[in-house]
């Protein structure tokens, strides 16, 4: 190791030291290196550092711009649903099968190919080494393996839109038998490219996610212990491992799906009549399916959540500039959450027939989940008390997402109960509730991301004036499209319908389903203001300063910004505290970086960490 | 491990959590290919179980009956029928070849380069000959017994079914697995992990600690067996 300790015996004052070994009376002591200096690989040529690139900022940034492209699609999709929604028979292209195409596409483009991809592949592989104190991650070609792998998965995807018979239009969840059965729309070809996809993911998020998992236990730097990182960290480790614990359900009944479909097998399919005529298919179980892919689907959520959670904490906490309300409580709630969301996947299965002391133990389960996410969001507004609040972009985008995320929340206790589920099951109230926990409330949090670490990334600010529009117009837009929705399932308008006929919703819900459709296609065309935002101001954009947030975690103590390959230069940081130091009493200034040794702020009251 | 600061740490419950609580790793000494093995393993288990647990709900809830394994899995010896003969040769194969395995980790760690290539050629001849019984054991059941996925002579279509998808897959996974232990018979008589010579795709040096992480994967391979040995052929 190239750097020695750096020892100052100036102070009388005792500090618990985290160390094992070490201790003594010097209270800048931090335990000498474990391990070597890591081995690098830098690249020399265009492709090798920027295409085929085994550094994981370069990664990161190549996720995000897939899984954004992606996003983008996604959206498109749903314009098109909200077309035929609210304007039913205005474009004769909107037939009943390219609209449940399109419910299924936008499913499983949102859920897994942008929220996935671009909390762990995007924000995990840029920040977890930074975070950390970290070179890179662990295994860089690896990582670079799983980047590649993500992007065939996401162009098998696609290909998906130009074969015979189009996408599968099964819905997002894929359900047996129907799924593989002529009559679906892409039964054919759709629904293989689809679970090949999904495979592919699978096996690509692996490779990355093993990266993170070992680079956040193995590969800190000295005096960052588990307690001292940032909860963005925890939050994308404990989703992480969340992923590969769940994403193996997902690969399982995707190749079991793809046998019954190729081979004709029967895992999934039961004996069925079609026009009077036995099909071969016999003996198989359609629940299993529902119970493999839920035991994958649920968990998903809090990998989509957890990393939100870990990112608004420390947004919040730099833009009130106080440290975070209860971080250990904050750190137990991710792990619990984590922890619970393996026992509760079959609340999505409420109607499925399933014994009623089932739906007794999942509500249950479920219902138990509240209690550390309810205290999160205590601490979330805890943190903001009486803090020295910056109402900038990154803020309005962070509240934005308190609100949404306590909006879902609610209505997610609502359908956790079994009596109150079945009725409101497969209705709008559904589409209302999980549109805000899981869609809107963590895309509030990436929009804050962006804007509190674009400066970061290039060296400029996003604009504010545009942020402002921008967020304005998707909170208040979003909440005019999902608020509504929620009425529109308690009248039991059902989801999935191409369009609802003679029914006497058309008459009530028609207007409702007209105000929602433009406020989507607004938040949609509002998303372009963004896009617009960071074309611009990676040209225009106002200069950044290092460090412009006044924030202590380490990715902004790198010696150049953007950091470098290998990321702090000479020497690794050494790490003294939390990242949490923010108007300490006593200290100089408002902040005390997390590099600051104990002698250099001796009046300052700082937290034992 | 080399570092000798690792020998004062505390042990047993205390040395945990001062583990836990402490900076830099986690997990003291533990290399970290070594540790990315042990989650991927974790991993890959969930994925055995998925396979395995959906087997048991199926065959739990088919209506037609179950084929009985000693029959459908027998082999008929100088006209003496015997019951899972061959399942036992091959498990009896790849039990050895992690044997084998472990003695070459021993060797690797004694930096023995001689001893540690042999026994790595061991394992995978081992691993080979299991993948060769299984490969003969899937055509006697497709060509011989009539045995398809999609229907089998002996009762639930189910049977051939989850055999045919748990066995391949983990006959997919002793074959990735052979096919690294040629590779690594090679590079450890070349004298790559003497050298510490430069990995061909991820440019980083050779370590005698491959060989272990290798053999955490063929332990794990053979473990997997055991249980599909235990479902599939005695249930």
């Amino acid at each position: 190791m190239s750097d020695d300790l750096n020892i100052k015996k100036s102070s009388k004052i005792k500090t618990k030291s985290s160390s094992v070994s070490g201790g003594g009376t010097d209270i800048d002591y931090v335990r000498p290196a474990e391990i070597p200096e890591q081995d690098l690989y830098h690249g020399h040529s265009f492709i090798t550092k920027w295409i085929f690139c085994q550094d994981a900022k370069v990664i990161g940034i190549q996720y995000t711009l897939t899984a954004v492209f992606t996003g983008v699609v996604g959206l498109i999709l749903s314009w098109m649903m909200r077309m035929q929604l609210g304007f039913p028979e205005l474009f004769p292209f909107l037939t009943a099968e390219s609209y449940y195409q399109f419910v299924t596409m936008h499913g499983m483009i949102m859920v897994v190919y942008l929220l996935t991809a671009l909390f762990l592949g995007g924000f995990g592989n840029y920040l977890i080494p930074l975070m950390v104190g970290a070179r890179d991650m662990v295994f860089p070609y690896v990582n670079m393996l799983s980047y590649w792998m993500f992007f065939v998965a996401v162009v098998v995807l696609m290909a998906s839109f130009f074969v015979p018979g189009g996408p599968t239009g099964s819905g997002w969840t894929l359900y047996p038998p129907q799924a593989i059965l002529e009559g679906t729309p892409g039964s054919e070809y759709g629904i293989l490219l689809m679970l090949i996809s999904l495979s592919l993911f699978v096996i690509g998020f692996t490779m990355g996610g093993l990266n993170y998992v070992i680079t956040i236990l193995q590969a800190r730097t000295r005096g960052m212990t588990l307690m001292r990182m940032p909860l963005t960290i925890w939050g994308i480790f404990t989703a992480t491992v969340l992923a590969l614990l769940a994403f193996p359900a997902l690969l399982v009944s995707s190749i079991m799906m793809t046998l019954d479909k190729v081979l004709g097998t029967s895992f999934f399919m039961p004996t069925i009549i079609k026009a009077g005529e036995l099909l071969s298919y016999d003996g198989g179980s359609p629940i299993l399916f529902q119970h493999l892919f839920w035991f994958f689907g649920h968990p998903e959520v809090y990998i989509v959540a957890l990393p939100a959670f870990g990112i608004v904490s420390d947004l919040i906490s730099v833009h009130s500039r106080k440290n975070i309300f209860g971080y250990r409580m904050m750190v137990w709630a991710i792990v619990i959450i984590g922890a619970l969301s393996f026992f509760v996947w079959a609340h999505h299965m409420y109607v499925s027939g399933m014994t009623p002391w089932f739906g007794f133990f999942f509500a249950t389960t479920t219902l138990i989940i509240a209690v550390p996410t309810a205290l999160k969001v205590y601490n979330w507004i805890l943190t903001l008390w009486r803090g020295n609040i910056r109402l900038n972009t990154v803020m309005l985008f962070c509240l934005g997402f308190i609100l949404t995320f306590v909006n879902g929340g609610i209505t997610g206790i609502f359908l956790g109960n079994v009596v109150v589920d079945v009725p409101l099951s497969d209705t709008y109230f559904v589409i209302a509730h999980f549109h805000m926990v899981m869609g809107i409330a963590p895309l509030m949090v990436i929009f804050g991301a962006i804007y509190h670490w674009f400066p970061l990334i290039t060296g400029r600010f996003l604009d504010e004036k545009l942020g402002k529009w921008h967020f304005w117009t998707t909170f208040l837009g979003a909440y005019s499209i999902y608020f509504p929705m929620h009425y529109l399932g308690f009248i039991g308008v059902p989801r999935r319908y191409f369009e609802m006929y003679d029914s006497p919703y058309v008459t009530s819900a028609v207007g409702m389903n007209e105000f929602i459709s433009i406020a989507a296609f607004i938040v949609g065309a509002a998303q372009f203001i963004f896009f617009f935002n960071v074309v611009k101001s990676l040209r225009l954009g106002k200069r950044a300063e290092k460090n412009p947030w006044k924030a202590n975690s380490l990715e902004w103590l790198t010696p150049s910004m953007p950091p470098e390959h290998g990321n702090f230069g000479e020497k690794l940081p050494v790490v003294h505290r939390w990242a949490y130091d923010y108007n300490v009493p006593g200290a100089k200034k408002d902040y005390i970086t997390q590099t600051t040794p104990p002698s250099e702020v001796l009046g300052a009251e700082v937290e034992k960490t | 491990m080399t570092d000798p600061t690792l020998d004062k740490l505390p042990g047993g419950f205390k040395g945990m959590s001062s583990d836990i609580g402490s900076d830099q790793t986690t997990f003291k000494g533990v290399n970290w290919g070594k540790a990315m093995m042990w989650i991927f393993l974790l991993s890959d288990t969930f994925v055995f179980s998925c396979f395995l647990v959906a087997y048991m709900k199926v065959r739990a809830s088919v209506t037609e009956p179950w084929p009985y394994p000693s029959e459908v899995f027998g082999l008929e010896v100088f006209g003496v029928p015997v019951p899972l003969l061959l399942i036992a040769i091959m498990t009896f194969v790849l039990i050895t070849s992690s044997g084998t395995m472990a003695l070459a980790v021993k060797y690797g760690y004694e930096k023995n380069r001689k001893m540690c290539g042999l026994f790595v050629l061991l394992t995978a001849i081992g691993g080979l000959t299991f993948v060769g019984m299984q490969a003969f054991e899937w055509s006697k059941l497709i060509f011989h017994d009539g045995v398809r996925p999609w229907g089998n002579p002996f009762g639930a279509e189910q049977f051939g079914a989850f055999f045919f998808m748990i066995t391949g897959f983990h006959g997919t996974h002793v074959s990735i697995g052979v096919i690294f232990l040629f590779i690594f018979a090679r590079k450890v008589f070349r004298g790559d992990f003497d050298t510490g010579k430069r990995g061909y795709f991820t440019t980083m040096k050779s370590d005698y600690v491959a060989i272990e992480i290798l053999g955490l994967y063929w332990h794990f391979v053979d473990l997997v067996w055991v249980f599909i040995f235990a479902f599939f052929y005695l249930w």
